[in-house]
């Protein structure tokens, strides 16, 4: 794969959100969810063609506000969850929702792809992840390997823990973390484990990685400035438990394991240049252990590094 | 007148008698002519012819007077000399006479004397026939005296043995005894004879047992010691025995000086634990001022860890433990060997066995003696006064010299050399750990000088005076940083020196190990130059980049004004220090590079390579510290609903203030650095992305659903093309490219936040009026400044990107507030 030229894909709008879809076990996909302030959002669904190195896109409109995190449902493909901004009279409130992917948009982009670019259906809202007492979701994380039930959500300084029912139409918290400090403290990311059961999660707040225990939601490590600037993303190894990747505004990828948390195993400081930088979400897709980042807003590419 | 006359006359006669025949060569040229009238070939009837020719007759009359009167006195010459020869004559004849008459008086005195002499010898002969008899019978006499005296010394033997013994005069004894011993073996068949032997025996075994208490008492000095062994030899004790003996007691009284020497050093062990460390450390802060002072002040206490110090346990040890080996040695040598060869018991390869007895006692003996040393010497850890253990390893060494003298196959020299060597490496290595806590110590002070706050008034009369004194005192480097910086320099490298010059006592040419291979090559090359010198270089750097990577991400435990003081630190050592520690290390140690060893290039680069890092390091802390800042100014605000902006904001006027102290200090160790040339109005420079009537078009566009993308897309493309910035490179050694980094870096997070906030109208113009009043201040810090307007550029551009309502304020307006404020 090393051999090939990257691959490009061009959006028309800015770009935050990405995410492999792991409930997609035939195709390389990943959907990107765009922000826009003024147009309505859309999520672009890219196939990608290892064998021919080609990509096929679909678009899918997200009327509901620009999108700044995107998860896919482990169990079905056709269920995703954004985190999103909703403008309304001079108010910014983040909101996160799950929603429902039509069930024909694959069959329509084969028919005329130039008509699903002007006509592009719809997302069917399944539930709003809101209880009413926490917003400012900041991303949404489906368990990993589960059956498309349980979501946790990270809102402001607390973490929630979501059961999804009847079909994901309904959703209850059924447990919930918060991170207790000075100051005003804000989860900006975090990753389910797929490890130990899928019992425990990893959060980054400013410059530090914090691990919980879902079980007891209680804090089990902690990586106090694990980054020089603020920790954008990070991502467990899939094939190894206490693996952790982290990147963030100091414009370094760090490998953590979780039992020696003093040093990182391994710092990557080769993104020192200006696209690159800060808007890099890890992702490993299930088949591959790669890391994707998504770099300039609204150019994909993919970069592939062996974390190992 | 009358000589030559004279000698004319015995000339004459001369020629009369034949004489002189030699002188007539040369007269006959002359004498030829016959009318010289002197001449032999003289003919008259020429001559007259002659005469009668040339002269006038009155000529002829006068030379005939002159003839006449020439011939008179010849005459009267003639008649003399005839005379005398006559008296000499006759005298002569009378001579002759007498002598006849005496010679013949003198035959009959003689004829008298034979008869005489013939007599004489017919009486002595007679005589010595009467006296035979009586000469052999003395002789007969004499010879019966002498061995009846030797009867009588014999007979008397056992009874003055016996007194001998009591008055323990051995020596006698024993003398005596050899005397008789071999008389009386030869005679012993005589009854009386083997009496006086057994007798003899008797006594002689009870002294041999007497002396052999003696020795095994060994309470007597090693004078009678030797005394008693030389008497036992010759009394044929067996000389292994002995020698066995007599070194067990000499082992015995050595070991007692051994466990002297040994009660100084055990007790303390206890005590050096606790008060080690303090000793130890080199002065730190005091070093600074004057390091050559150091050395005798810290001598001056001496060491804790024993109560005596090491140059007097060595002279202790030398003198008593090495001179009392030496002296055992050589009565050994001369009781055993020596002597041995000599005598009889040569033939019993006793020399061989001695010799190989004593080397395993010296060696033996030696090895304790070295394991106190080497004990003694590792507790000497004070690295004060290097001159005292020289001193002391001097004296070790130069007296084990005596030693190999005596025993030059002994392996004891070698040894010794070789501890000297071990407590020399040992040594190199305290002082090592010493200049690296030294080095630590002044580092720490220097943190602390860093972290007192200076007066308001101390500090900078430079750019940051005009902000006001409180950023410029609380996290700005005092105006002394320059001081700090040389005084380290000047204090480290003194120290490099001092110490230089306490090793380089090993190598002093007065002492005796300095000229051993070892000291002359590997010391000073691998020793000196390599552990000492090259490691310590190596530490210095080494603990640089830990600053960088240790507290690298975990915030700013080190002060970013240590991180640029010890960048323009190490930058120093690789431009000139390096360089001259390591000529004035080659030079006074006269390194000889035997074996490879670090050349200067690599530890200059190993030097700039961490400048470098410490830099960067300088640069991420202190734009992370004004990217905080800015982030929690972005992340704390509604942007949607705020007013329309009448200021600047405050953190604005921080940053400024901020970036101007930092420009401060670091021009305080780093020189300016080239920058772009300003163009003329760069303060006053807009914002091109709103002035530009593209601008217009652009948002123009955005509200065509067909075309949403169009500019967007061409102007990020263009971006993508356009020159690239790296945020997190590496900076140059100068201010300008420092504080350009930070900048960059600031920036670039504010940019980042910009990006994850969404504006009000008023927000944007916020953002507007507060990047408007960065471009008036910071461009002036930075090496191109168009790289600050871009950036700005980009963070205006954002935010009117994430703005619900673009309507970007007046252009004059922006000036207006940013002018005021």
């Amino acid at each position: 794969m090393e051999d090939d030229a990257p691959v490009i894909y061009g959006l028309e709008f800015q770009a935050r959100a990405l995410t492999a879809q792991t409930a997609e076990t035939d195709a390389i996909r990943f959907l990107v969810g765009t922000q826009s302030l003024k147009f309505d959002n859309q999520i672009h669904i890219i196939d990608f063609d290892d064998e021919n190195n080609i990509i096929n896109k679909n678009v899918l409109l997200h009327r509901a506000g620009e999108i700044w995190h995107i998860g896919a449902s482990p169990a079905d493909k056709a269920v995703l969850t954004t985190c999103y901004n909703k403008t309304s009279d001079s108010r910014v409130v983040s909101c996160a929702a799950v929603w429902r992917m039509p069930s024909d948009w694959e069959t329509g982009s084969n028919e005329s792809p130039d008509d699903s670019a002007h006509n592009p259906q719809t997302l069917e809202l399944l539930c709003h992840l809101d209880d009413g007492a926490h917003s400012n979701a900041a991303c949404v994380l489906w368990e990993p390997m589960g059956d498309g039930k349980r979501v946790i959500s990270l809102a402001d300084n607390h973490a929630l823990l979501w059961d999804l029912q009847e079909s994901s139409t309904q959703a209850t918290v059924s447990s919930s973390a918060t991170l207790e400090g000075k100051g005003q403290l804000k989860f900006t990311s975090g990753k389910w484990s797929p490890h130990h059961n899928c019992s425990q999660l990893a959060t980054a707040n400013d410059t530090a990685i914090r691990g919980w225990d879902l079980r007891s939601m209680s804090q089990i490590y902690c990586i106090e400035n694990a980054h020089g600037q603020l920790v954008r993303d990070l991502d467990f190894n899939p094939n190894r438990q206490y693996y952790l990747a982290s990147c963030g505004d100091d414009c370094k990828v760090k490998f953590w394991d979780v039992r020696n948390v003093q040093e990182p195993v391994k710092t990557l400081e080769e993104h020192s240049h200006w696209w690159r930088m800060p808007l890099c979400t890890c992702t490993h897709t299930h088949t591959h252990t790669h890391t994707c980042y998504l770099e300039k807003k609204d150019i994909l590419a993919e970069h592939i590094h062996n974390c190992r | 007148m009358e000589s030559s006359r004279k000698r004319r006359v015995h000339g004459m006669l001369k020629l009369y008698y034949g004489m002189n025949e030699e002188g007539k060569a040369a007269e006959q040229a002359k004498s030829l002519d016959p009318c010289d009238i002197n001449g032999p070939h003289f003919d008259h009837e020429v001559f007259l012819n002659k005469l009668r020719r040339e002269c006038s007759l009155a000529e002829l009359m006068d030379q005939e007077t002159c003839m006449v009167k020439q011939i008179r006195s010849l005459d009267s010459d003639m008649q003399t000399l005839v005379y005398e020869n006559y008296n000499k004559f006759i005298s002569a004849t009378d001579t002759i006479r007498k002598m006849k008459n005496d010679f013949k008086k003198m035959e009959d005195e003689m004829d008298g004397l034979s008869a005489n002499m013939a007599a004489i010898t017919d009486f002595s002969a007679s005589i010595s026939g009467t006296l035979q008899d009586q000469h052999a019978q003395i002789t007969k006499l004499s010879g019966v005296h002498t061995l009846l005296r030797k009867l009588q010394f014999l007979f008397e033997l056992p009874a003055r043995l016996n007194k001998c013994l009591e008055l323990q005069a051995f020596a006698q004894a024993v003398r005596s005894h050899r005397r008789a011993r071999c008389v009386l073996q030869q005679y012993s068949h005589l009854p009386s004879f083997k009496g006086i032997q057994d007798d003899c025996h008797a006594i002689m075994d009870k002294l041999a047992q007497e002396l052999r208490q003696k020795f095994r008492d060994g309470g007597s000095s090693a004078k009678d010691l030797s005394e008693c062994v030389e008497l036992l030899l010759q009394l044929d004790e067996p000389a292994e025995e002995l020698c066995d003996k007599f070194l067990s007691h000499a082992r015995s009284r050595l070991e007692l000086e051994l466990q002297a020497l040994e009660a100084e050093i055990t007790p303390c062990p206890s005590a050096s634990a606790v008060k080690d460390p303090p000793a130890r450390r080199l002065p730190s802060a005091a070093a600074a001022g004057s390091p050559t002072d150091n050395l005798p002040k810290t001598g001056a206490t001496p060491s804790p860890t024993s109560n005596t110090d090491i140059l007097e346990f060595i002279d202790r040890g030398c003198n008593e433990f090495v001179s009392s080996l030496c002296l055992v040695i050589t009565s050994y040598q001369e009781l055993f060997i020596t002597h041995a060869q000599t005598g009889e018991l040569a033939s019993k390869n006793i020399p061989q066995m001695a010799s190989a007895k004593l080397n395993a006692f010296v060696d033996d003996l030696a090895a304790r003696y070295f394991s106190l040393v080497e004990r003694r010497i590792q507790e000497e850890k004070g690295v004060g006064d290097n001159s005292l253990l020289v001193r002391a390893l001097d004296r070790f060494h130069r007296r084990l010299q005596a030693v190999t003298k005596l025993l030059p196959g002994s392996a004891v020299a070698h040894r010794g050399t070789e501890i000297v060597m071990r407590a020399a490496t040992e040594r190199v290595k305290q002082y090592l750990s010493a200049l690296q806590s030294f080095y630590m110590d002044s580092l720490t002070d220097v943190r602390q000088a860093l972290a007192t706050p200076r007066l308001a008034g101390a500090s900078g009369p430079g750019g940051g005076a005009h902000f006001g004194g409180a950023a410029a005192s609380g996290r700005d480097a005092p105006t002394s940083l320059p001081e700090l910086l040389s005084s380290l320099s000047a204090s480290i490298l003194n120290q490099i020196k001092s110490v230089l010059a306490s090793v380089h006592l090993f190598t002093a040419k007065d002492i005796t190990f300095s000229n051993k291979p070892y000291f002359k090559g590997e010391f000073c090359s691998q020793g000196v130059r390599e552990s000492l010198v090259v490691n310590f270089i190596k530490f210095v750097c080494q603990s640089s980049r830990q600053f960088c990577d240790n507290a690298g991400d975990k915030g700013g435990s080190t002060p970013p004004a240590l991180l640029l003081l010890l960048s323009r630190l190490c930058l120093d050592y690789e431009t000139s220090t390096i360089t001259y520690i390591l000529t004035l290390t080659d030079e006074q140690f006269l390194v000889q590079h035997h074996s490879p060893v670090t050349p200067v290039t690599t530890l200059c680069a190993e030097a700039r390579e961490a400048a470098q890092k410490l830099l960067n390091h300088y640069v991420k802390v202190q734009g992370l510290i004004i990217s905080q800042m800015l982030r929690k100014s972005v992340e704390t605000r509604d942007w949607v609903n705020t007013i329309e902006p009448r200021n600047v904001r405050a953190v604005m006027k921080r940053v400024v203030e901020d970036t101007t102290s930092i420009d401060v200090q670091v021009g305080l160790l780093y020189e300016e650095g080239v920058r772009k040339a300003h163009s003329s109005d760069s303060s006053k420079r807009t914002f091109s992305v709103y002035s530009s009537s593209r601008q217009q078009a652009r948002y123009a566009a955005s509200y065509t659903p067909s075309a949403p993308m169009d500019t967007n897309l061409l102007s990020n493309i263009h971006k993508l093309f356009s020159e690239r910035i790296d945020i997190f490179s590496s900076v140059e050694f100068n201010k300008v490219s420092v504080i350009t980094g930070i900048i960059k870096i600031s920036l670039k997070t504010f940019l980042e936040c910009v990006r994850l906030r969404t504006f009000g109208r008023f927000g944007l113009q916020q953002i507007q009026v507060d990047c408007h009043y960065l471009q008036m201040y910071l461009w002036r810090f930075v090496s191109d400044e168009n790289l600050v307007h871009f950036l700005l550029d980009e963070i205006v551009g954002s935010s009117a990107h994430r703005c619900l309502d673009p309507a970007p304020m007046e252009q004059s307006v922006i000036e207006v507030i940013c002018e005021r404020g």
